[in-house]
């Protein structure tokens, strides 16, 4: 796989992941793994994939299993706490908590970190995202129960540990090595 | 006695679950705008869900149907950011938050009028 010339190989092998993907969840919607349900399951991706095509992307990524599990790690500890405290928000006595927007910078260029940081984001920690920019690499989100500037700040800090943890797991080397050269 | 941790473990997650649906619907009516009640939808719901299916999982043990509780669980962490994040856009871009209900807002103060 060499990122300079996407070769015919490489597409090949991008088009049966995402096929093969599709395939398995067909086959997880029924259940079994019989001969019946993966040749009818080929028909049903081969027809999407003719009558639905969809557009290329291109991003770049390499996957670290071990980073990779830190970050789904973090991720399942952050939506448990992230839950419970917007619960505690719904239902706790008295008026309702103070939010803010609040706009973060990221550090790498990388579409692909932007996006997966833009999705945790959304789901954990207290966090809505409201905008997205893709030419500034930065986004906007609303988050619950922020009152004064430090809390804002302490929020910042959260953002950016996200965004080392998803770089790490799913950025290249150039990704990495942004990190620590923007401040 | 394996099964019976099984039922047990399968209860507390069923129940923890629906207590943190239920908590999410209560976040839902009490939340002053729309922005904040987003927030209910995503979080408390998302993991009220996954557990509720967790719950489910453990009872059918060896039933088919589980991979579809799995696809379930897995498709809501993938879309319920997106369609929380379109709702949250348009009720700020349409107006339709409190914006005086914010600390700060450095949206307005970047992109004045977005």
């Amino acid at each position: 796989m060499s990122p300079q010339r996407p070769n015919r190989c490489w597409v090949v092998v991008r088009t049966t992941i995402a096929l093969g993907w599709l395939l398995v969840v067909w086959v997880m919607l029924w259940g079994t793994w019989s001969v019946g349900t993966v040749l009818s399951g080929l028909l049903v991706v081969f027809g999407i994939a003719v009558v639905l095509p969809l557009p290329r992307v291109d991003v770049r990524w390499r996957i670290r299993p071990l980073r990779f599990a830190v970050l789904v790690g973090a991720f399942l500890r952050d939506l448990v706490v992230s839950s419970v405290q917007v619960a505690w928000l719904g239902i706790r006595p008295g008026p309702p908590p103070n939010s803010a927007v609040i706009g973060i910078r990221l550090r790498s260029s990388s579409d692909l970190v932007l996006t997966v940081v833009a999705e945790l984001l959304t789901l954990v920690p207290g966090s809505v995202v409201i905008e997205v920019s893709q030419t500034e690499h930065s986004l906007y989100a609303h988050v619950l129960d922020i009152d004064d500037t430090q809390q804002v700040e302490e929020f910042r800090e959260r953002v950016r540990e996200l965004e080392e943890r998803v770089t790490r797991a799913l950025g290249t080397e150039a990704d990495v090595r942004a990190l620590s050269e923007v401040p | 006695m394996t099964a019976q941790l099984l039922e047990i473990l399968s209860a507390v997650l069923l129940l923890s679950g629906g207590a943190l649906t239920l908590a999410a619907a209560v976040g839902l009516i009490r939340f002053p705008d729309v922005l904040a009640r987003m927030h209910a939808a995503t979080k408390p719901q998302v993991l009220g869900l996954l557990l509720v299916l967790a719950g489910v999982g453990i009872q059918l043990r060896d039933n088919v149907d589980v991979w579809m509780l799995v696809l379930a669980g897995l498709f809501q962490l993938l879309t319920a950011p997106v369609s929380a994040h379109l709702v949250g856009r348009l009720a700020y871009r349409t107006r339709h938050s409190r914006r005086d209900q914010l600390t700060v807002d450095e949206l307005e103060r970047d992109a004045p009028g977005a």
